[in-house]
């Protein structure tokens, strides 16, 4: 029975430390070939994030990355593909920064507003996709990419003009955004709590509060799919949509709901900025949609997978900057990286997924051959 | 005569089991053989290893007298041998001629493909072995049976001598099988070796000139249709009796579980599939429903279940009305449902068997408490499922799609019946799996059936609909047609009523 176990969890791992391991390889040769010293650039990478500051900058870049990340997952978990996540959040992004500034309340409640805001005008916007899917037949793929533009150089574009806080210039002179939001309705930062475990967080890095939102929707995320009735609902109808009809599951109803769910949680993306800067600025921090995509496929749509996807994603993105300012490899790499990760990883995931594919019809005919006294 | 194929030895093993140990084949030139055996026999991996898409672990092949290894299809084709596998592997949006010549395309000059060659051959190959298709549709608008031409065409046209038809009756209607027979004397006719895999024994009487019987992987005899009856080639595949559908004494109640009364649904313009429906089931009776597929049994199932809205009529299910409740209400009220395809309406196969055991439950007791899931009640009636219904599974954690057919049937079944439904609607229940897991499925449904379950139950098997049914009626271009007693019926004549060839005597 161990030996199943130990058998099954090397299974599982397998494919994402032979993705790692090939995308280590691979970009190796390519700093090789672009005459660079691949061990001294990983040096610098690793030395690099294991100060405590940088840690910082790791989870503030991941918090965003996970929550787009189990955005897409739950779309995927339903066969959909909500490619609309960057133009949910940074709708929701402006929104909840505009409306947040124009209300006064104690500040428990002003953050719960924003955030409420947010999720609710991101799961708006991609729930309309998926009720264009269900009633009209568009795909979600052409929608959401449609809604993206209207977003980001429409919406975004013109409201940021319209909500702009009077021409409010800010200290370093060019960044221009909304009005920013009473202290009530920021989040504080969770540098005390880290500092709990360790020594003082130096450089004014703050630990960003929104990483506490992304632990708790990875939580009920994770608890929604695997314990609940909906979860189940919602994870057959998008692996066999007839059977689970003819089970009692309307897939248009779990098309619509799941959209909803995806850009809710797409909402929250924005707001780790928001709750830094208190505004929304002139150029927010943007791709985080697209990135989620990719986070979420390397993490297989699975709550703990995400996590870990979004902060291999993130310690790359942060050690852009430390390989250009140390000059060991050109910054460039880390894209190079991540592509090859994800494209290792899928190849990984799928030869797994065959081996135990292999595995199990193997045990199922030596249960039939032996019959129904030893298959018990 | 010569030896088309020759087989010595044969043994292919799996992690765990041997799924053919020592097979010996000999097929000669020109003949119909058929290979029988119960699902898990061996007869697929036979195939597999004759048609070089998985290398054996010993014995030898001989095609056309040489030794030969086969390392992969192509090199099959090459060798004349053709397979016609039975989930068809077409695109439904080319036509005919694109599908044919798909893969094998012949070319002119800068890389444009000969249509008008490819057209030519096709009519060629066609005329030789007088199968009739049209080259322009669009597959996607071919029935079964003309997909299934298609494909034997495909082969065909690629040059075999050898053909490998996979259980090719398994997804065709009377009338489909009669047309293939035909097709496949032709072929015989024109020189062509056929292969033929199936469990069905009337079929494997009526068309093959030899037959092969593998149990458990090995070959329990070679016989000639003359020798034998489907009586003694079912003793050969499965090792003791023949299972006959019987129901037994009449169980039959006078209390309504199912009634449906006037329905009415419209398909694609306007004309109505189903036509005035009015039928009731009983507790403890099975109504069967005879028909050529295609003659509304399927719409009228769709619209019991929910998966429909009718257009006109009502349902009524144990005296509540249930016409336009959704498909979740109905299953809670105690509907339970067997469909006709298992892999698309039945089961999620990249999920565990505890969790398929649950769908279309998981809003009942054990499976769930209000909004959450019972691992425990999952896994629970699982192991009661697998225990009860002889679901031959290592254990509940595999996946449903490592399964055989007849053990995914006997798990949709089980999970049916261990909700204890008022109401089952059956259809096509034992389509496409073996003699025992049929027997299984019987006794299964008669014996709830002795508890007082009402049955609907539709089927293309006349001798299954015989067997197990109270009453039977006929459905024809979306009507029922004729009300007839089991008793005094043979399948012949059923046969007539379905056709409409008999006295039209409408019971709507």
């Amino acid at each position: 029975m161990t030996g199943r176990l130990a058998h099954r969890l090397m299974l599982a791992s397998a494919a994402p430390v032979a993705a790692v391991v090939i995308a280590v390889v691979l970009s190796s040769i390519v700093l090789l070939i672009s005459g660079s010293n691949p061990l001294a650039a990983y040096a610098d990478m690793v030395q690099h994030a294991s100060k405590l500051e940088t840690q910082v900058d790791i989870f503030n870049r991941a918090t965003p990355l996970y929550l787009s990340g189990v955005a897409a997952a739950i779309g995927f978990r339903m066969n959909l593909f909500n490619i609309g996540v960057e133009g949910q959040y940074l709708l929701a992004f402006i929104v909840s920064a505009h409306l947040g500034a124009q209300v006064d309340l104690p500040a428990v409640l002003h953050i719960a507003f924003i955030l409420a805001v947010a999720m609710a005008v991101g799961g708006a916007f991609s729930g309309a996709a998926g009720v264009l899917k269900v009633t009209r037949g568009v795909n979600e793929v052409i929608s959401t990419i449609m809604l993206n533009a209207v977003v980001i150089s429409g919406l975004s574009a013109w409201w940021i003009v319209e909500w702009q806080a009077g021409g409010e210039i800010s200290a370093t002179g060019g960044r221009v955004g909304t009005e920013p939001i009473a202290d009530s309705g920021v989040l504080p930062n969770i540098n005390a709590w880290l500092e709990l475990f360790t020594r003082e967080v130096g450089l004014g890095k703050k630990l960003t509060g929104m990483l506490v939102v992304a632990l708790v929707v990875g939580i009920v995320y994770h608890v929604m799919l695997n314990r609940t009735v909906f979860g189940f609902d919602l994870r057959s109808s998008g692996a066999n949509p007839t059977a689970s009809h003819v089970g009692g599951v309307s897939p248009k109803r779990m098309v619509v709901i799941a959209m909803t769910l995806s850009g809710a949680v797409a909402g929250l993306v924005g707001m780790t900025e928001l709750m830094n800067t208190g505004y929304y600025p002139s150029n927010p921090i943007s791709l985080l949609g697209f990135t989620g995509i990719a986070v979420a496929l390397l993490g297989r749509n699975h709550p703990a997978g995400v996590a870990v996807a979004a902060l291999v994603f993130a310690f790359l993105d942060v050690s852009s900057g430390i390989l250009q300012i140390s000059g060991a490899a050109s910054r460039e790499i880390v894209e190079i990286m991540k592509g090859v990760i994800i494209l290792t990883a899928v190849i990984a995931y799928e030869v797994v997924r065959r081996i135990r594919e292999r595995e199990e019809a193997a045990a199922a005919a030596a249960a039939m051959a032996a019959g129904p006294a030893a298959a018990s | 005569m010569a030896l088309a194929i020759e087989l010595t030895g044969i043994t292919k093993r799996f992690p765990g089991v041997v799924a053919n140990d020592d097979i010996h084949l000999a097929v000669a030139e020109g003949e119909i053989h058929a290979i029988c055996g119960e699902n898990g026999a061996g007869k697929s991996t036979l195939m597999k290893i004759l048609y070089g898409m998985q290398p054996p672990d010993s014995g030898t092949i001989k095609i056309g007298g040489e030794v030969v290894e086969l390392h992969s299809p192509a090199q099959a084709i090459d060798l004349g041998i053709g397979m016609v596998h039975q989930h068809f592997m077409l695109a439904d949006q080319l036509t005919v001629l694109e599908n044919v010549i798909l893969g094998a395309e012949p070319m002119r000059s800068l890389g444009r493909i000969d249509f008008e060659a490819g057209r030519e051959h096709l009519d060629e190959v066609g005329r030789a072995y007088g199968l009739d298709i049209n080259a322009d549709d669009l597959v996607e608008t071919l029935e079964i049976g003309e997909r299934q031409r298609v494909e034997i065409i495909k082969v065909l046209y690629r040059g075999a001598k050898i053909l490998i038809l996979d259980e090719p009756t398994a997804v065709l209607v009377p009338q489909e099988v009669d047309e293939l027979f035909r097709n496949i004397r032709e072929l015989k006719a024109d020189g062509a070796t056929i292969l033929f895999i199936d469990h069905k024994l009337d079929e494997v009487l009526e068309i093959a000139d030899t037959i092969t019987v593998l149990r458990q992987g090995r070959t329990v005899g070679t016989v000639k249709p003359t020798d034998v009856t489907a009586h003694d080639l079912a003793e050969m595949m499965i090792g003791s009796e023949l299972p006959v559908p019987d129901a037994g004494a009449s169980t039959v109640t006078e209390e309504v579980a199912l009634a449906v009364d006037g329905l009415r649904v419209f398909g694609e313009g306007g004309r109505a599939v189903v036509d005035g429906v009015s039928l009731s089931v009983h507790r403890g009776e099975i109504v069967g429903i005879a028909g050529v597929e295609g003659n509304g049994q399927a719409e009228l199932v769709n619209a019991v279940i929910g998966l429909d809205d009718p257009d006109e009529g009502a349902i009524t299910l144990l005296g509540r009305e249930i016409t336009h409740l959704s498909v979740r209400s109905r299953r809670e009220m105690g509907l339970g449902y067997v469909p006709q395809d298992r892999h698309r309406d039945g089961l999620l196969l990249s999920f565990t068997l505890w969790e398929n055991s649950a769908l279309g439950h998981q809003t009942e007791a054990p499976y769930s408490r209000g909004p959450w899931l019972s691992r425990a009640g999952m896994k629970d009636r699982a192991g009661r499922i697998k225990a009860d219904f002889d679901v031959r599974a290592p254990n509940i954690e595999v996946s449903a799609h490592a399964l055989s057919g007849g053990n995914q049937q006997k798990l949709i079944l089980g999970r049916e019946m261990v909700a204890g439904p008022a109401v089952l609607i059956a259809n096509h229940p034992t389509r496409g799996i073996d003699v025992g897991a049929q027997a299984a499925v019987w006794d299964d449904i008669r014996e709830a059936r002795a508890q007082g379950l009402a049955t609907l139950l539709v089927s293309a098997d006349l001798e299954e609909l015989i067997g197990l049914s109270d009453t039977i009626v006929v459905m024809l271009r979306g009507r029922l047609v004729a009300r007839l007693d089991p008793n005094e019926i043979t399948p012949r004549d059923l046969g007539a009523y379905m056709t409409g060839a008999a006295l039209e005597t409408d019971v709507a």
